[in-house]
């Protein structure tokens, strides 16, 4: 009794639901359009082309994707422990600070795929250890996680400006970034991955960490489904009292969820550090780490869903960027909106046509029952 | 054929591969108290949330009066004036009594106006039906037998004819229940009609005035309550007979297993409720703790297994001191034998997202045998499930169903065969036979006494004062957190009444 509503099958909850959340989204980001004066068909048109139409507007939106999976993945693991990490903002932020640190160090002598897996661990290294703290309060002080993640996002903010404008830029420079790094510091593209499909990448940043982010939504799935400390994260997410009666340490498995989660987020900076700009600067992160929240919902929290959820919000971001460059009285503020919508009814309005398909499913499967049946006599 | 309430013709219902309703058909006569019993999982459950618009069948009708309805929703139940008195409650904790009875049934969008009416309504329908509850007590305050009369009051304020409860007595202290049988008997008289579902016969013989019985989904039977017997409903329920009384032979204690001293537990408010209670468990013995629902018997429990922490006193396990005034470890505990199955199966025992081999593990997760380094062995652990599942006939026999799929029953054998398989030295039992069928408490009660016998110590708490009277070699009452007695299994109910009631208690204490 604890769901009113009658199960659904796999291929309906899973595909069916998401996808008529998405097309009311777009119905309605459609008549915003609709208000401003604009044709909501054309803009449709340019969002589809805009990320999918050329082998380039498609690497650009799987480079966004590659971000949007990292902090998404975080989000989740923290979600499957009861936490809600809002800080994957911050964590991402700090993580650049290993990126750099392992490219600026070595990027001159060593070719890429050694300063690679050492900037890999340094990225996890920082989110991890930004994401300890507001662990590590909640576990022995209960200073609530999503509070204290939300003001180390702020910190970390100030700490990155601090650290770009007085200790890595060098001297001379007028930016607030790292210098320029060597070819050691910077990852290849993924022209070849396209090209097999007959796509040519142009200048779009999509590279290996793609690859990574495919590996880590891989061993996400490992650890919550196939690992004791998942199966712990989850007993304590579901149920905190059963957590206790099975002897699983609270504040522990908040402080190692929180770590794991903040080292996934440190890895998103891989992508903006090393794969495309090829240095650090100020605001890589770019609200990405709000945009995993939004992922890790539709997603489900599920690394199934998660990657799609992502390709959606790349094709948003890149897609959007297109609109308002063909349209200009869309401006990236309307493009906003449109991923707000998208939020919203693939998010929190999850549950709004559940009832109705529910209910028509109901129907259907009375009604094949009354066949079978007259069938039968 | 005029006077029937409700009539059931050919409801049908799958979950998915579990045929849980096969075209019952049902009738219940105007005015009368009718019985539904049936094992774990026969679809007992089902069959009613059907009736209350729940889940719709997959093919069938339902009748009211004589007339076709259907019931899409409990909306609709309602408005044919069908009630129904959840298991667990569906009231708004911080509200009022009378908040939540109108809540949905305003009446008015000037509250105050609202309020005033359902205050009559309300003084009326206690009279009637001798239902006395504060309307403005808040509702977590009130013990759940009253919590239970708020849920009967809000089906009636909404004019319900038809009343429907689902295992009422499972949470209830004796007095509550006799209360609750006093009322539905006060509803009766009045042309009311009540359909109850209970595991426990004595209740169906005793109040009901006609009894269904399923089995695996289907009607077997429809009889007339005065025209049967215990007997033959059990074993129209189970399809064979069943041993209703326990046997069991001399308990031969050995030494002394855990030792509790001097305990005392505070509750979050700081209110003391576990007194300075003191007892031994020998190897070999069972020991009943007696009492009514909230004297102590829950905390005490769980200071033992170490879910809450005690202010003072001692307890060892094996002659080895459990720091229950510090971090005790639960499955620490459980590595040096400790087994516990808590009373609440829902919040603590299980966590009802899982899968059912999960829930298995739950504790011992742990254990060499379901790892592999830091991985779950998951074929181990599904194949262990399963030979469990077998043992305890826990069905349906899936260990990958979720657990909240499982009917009540089913769900606390999965909870009993995790905690008792693994043969401990004592095993801490709170409610064991909890929603469980009559053939499912005769197959856990053998368990108990053969894991005595095998020379495990066990202790029992239970607010049956049957089951702690049938299984228990040494019978402790709690009253207000204290022990007030101690009794050999001959004591009789009223002996063991009166001291549960504090009455007797208060002398022996001052002597
Ligand atoms: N939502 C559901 N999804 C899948 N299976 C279900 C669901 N609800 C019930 N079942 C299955 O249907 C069968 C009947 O369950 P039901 O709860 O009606 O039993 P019951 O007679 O009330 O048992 P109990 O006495 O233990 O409460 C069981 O096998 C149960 O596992
Ligand atoms: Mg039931």
């Amino acid at each position: 009794m604890s769901t009113p509503y009658a199960k659904l099958p796999g291929w309906a909850e899973y595909g069916l639901i998401p996808l008529v959340n998405l097309a009311v989204a777009f119905l309605v980001a459609g008549l915003v359009v609709l208000l401003v004066g604009e044709n909501p068909l054309e803009a449709a048109y340019h969002l589809i082309n805009g990320a999918f139409g050329r082998g380039e507007y498609l690497g650009f939106t799987l480079y966004y994707a590659t971000t949007f999976i990292f902090t998404g993945l975080a989000v989740a693991v923290a979600f499957h422990a009861g936490l809600f990490n809002i800080g994957g903002e911050g964590q991402a932020y700090v993580g650049g600070i290993g990126v750099a640190l392992a490219c600026l160090w070595l990027d001159q002598t060593m070719p890429w795929f050694v300063v690679f897996p050492l900037a890999i661990l340094g990225s996890a290294f920082f989110g991890a250890a930004w994401a300890f703290l507001p662990g590590w309060l909640q576990a022995k002080r209960g200073s609530h996680i999503v509070i204290t993640t939300i003001m180390f996002n702020f910190i970390a903010s100030s700490l990155m400006v601090y650290l770009l404008t007085r200790v890595l830029k060098p001297l001379g420079s007028m930016s607030p970034q790292t210098r320029t790094f060597a070819e050691g510091g910077q990852l290849p593209k993924l022209d070849w991955l396209l090209a097999i499909f007959g796509l040519d990448i142009g200048t779009a940043p999509f590279n290996v960490s793609f690859l990574l982010a495919l590996v880590a939504a891989f061993c996400v799935w490992l650890l919550i489904w196939r690992t004791k400390l998942g199966y712990e994260m989850r007993t304590m997410g579901h149920s905190p009292s059963a957590a206790r009666y099975a002897g699983m340490s609270e504040s522990r498995i908040t402080v190692i969820t929180m770590m794991i989660s903040g080292a996934l987020a440190g890895m998103m900076a891989l992508n903006p550090i090393m794969g495309e700009q090829g240095r650090m600067q100020l605001d890589f992160v770019q609200g990405a780490g709000f945009v995993g929240i939004a992922v890790a919902l539709m997603g489900r929290s599920h690394p199934a869903g998660i990657i799609p959820a992502a390709v959606l919000f790349g094709m948003l971001y890149q897609g959007g960027a297109e609109i308002s460059f063909e349209m200009p009285s869309i401006s990236r503020d309307m493009i906003v909106i449109i991923q707000g919508l998208v939020i919203l009814f693939a998010g929190a309005l999850e549950n709004m046509f559940r009832p109705a398909i529910a209910r028509l499913f109901a129907m259907q499967s009375r009604r094949s029952a009354v066949v079978a049946q007259t069938k039968g006599a | 054929m005029d006077n029937i309430a409700i009539e059931l013709r050919g409801i049908d219902k799958s979950f998915g591969p579990v045929h849980a309703n096969k075209n019952i058909n049902l009738k219940v006569r105007k005015g009368t108290i009718h019985g539904i019993i049936g094992e774990n999982g026969a679809g007992k459950s089902t069959l009613m949330s059907i009736l209350y618009g729940f889940y719709q069948a997959d093919s069938g009708e339902i009748l009211v009066d004589g007339k076709a309805v259907s019931i899409r929703d409990p909306n609709a139940a309602i408005a044919a004036g069908i009630g129904m008195v959840h298991q667990h409650f569906m009231l708004v904790e911080n509200f009022t009594v009378l908040e939540n009875i109108m809540l949905g049934a305003e009446d008015s969008q000037i509250l105050n106006k609202g309020i005033a009416k359902a205050r009559v309504e309300l003084k009326r329908l206690e009279r009637e039906y001798a239902l006395e509850v504060d309307p403005d007590a808040v509702i977590e305050e009130l013990p759940v037998g009253l919590q239970q009369r708020v849920e009967i009051l809000k089906a009636l304020y909404r004019r319900a004819d038809i009343l429907i409860l689902d295992e009422p007595t499972g949470v209830l202290t004796p007095a509550e229940a006799d209360h609750l049988f006093r009322v539905l008997e006060q509803l009766k008289s009045q042309g009311k009609t009540v359909i109850l579902i209970t595991h426990k016969l004595r209740e169906i013989m005793a109040i009901t005035d006609e009894v269904s019985v399923m089995r695996r989904g289907e009607m077997v039977a429809t009889r007339t309550t005065a025209e049967t017997s215990v007997e033959e409903l059990a074993e129209l329920m189970v399809g064979r007979r069943v041993l209703l009384r326990v046997e069991k032979g001399e308990a031969r204690p050995g030494e002394v297993k855990l030792a509790v001293e001097g305990l005392t537990v505070k509750d979050g408010r700081g209110v003391t409720m576990v007194d300075n209670v003191s007892f031994n468990l020998k190897a070999g013995e069972i020991v009943g703790i007696a009492g009514v629902a909230g004297n102590g018997q829950s905390e005490l429990l769980e200071a033992i297994s170490g879910i809450r922490r005690a202010v003072s006193g001692s307890v060892h396990l094996n002659g080895k001191p459990i720091e229950v005034t510090g971090r005790a470890d639960p499955s620490d505990l459980r590595n040096r034998g400790l087994a516990h199955v808590p009373e609440d199966r829902h919040h603590v025992g299980l966590v009802l997202k899982f899968e059912e081999c999960e829930n298995a593990i739950l504790g011992y997760h742990h254990d060499k045998r379901y790892l592999n380094g830091v991985f779950l062995n998951v074929d181990a652990i599904r194949k262990d499930a399963e030979k469990r599942i077998a043992e305890y006939d826990i069905r349906p026999p899936n260990p990958r169903l979720k657990t909240a799929n499982f009917s009540g029953g089913n769900q606390q054998k999965i909870v009993l065969a995790r905690e008792m398989e693994r043969g401990p030295d004592v095993l801490i039992i709170g409610q064991p036979t909890r929603g469980v069928d009559v053939g499912a408490i005769e197959f856990i009660h053998r368990r108990i006494i053969e894991m005595r016998d095998q020379g495990m110590a066990v202790l029992l708490v239970s607010v049956e004062l049957d089951e702690i009277r049938a299984l228990s070699d040494r019978i402790l009452v709690m009253f207000a957190g204290r022990v007030v007695g101690e009794r050999g299994p001959d004591a009789t109910e009223g002996e063991l009444g009166l001291l549960m009631a504090g009455v007797e208690g208060r002398k022996e204490a001052a002597e």
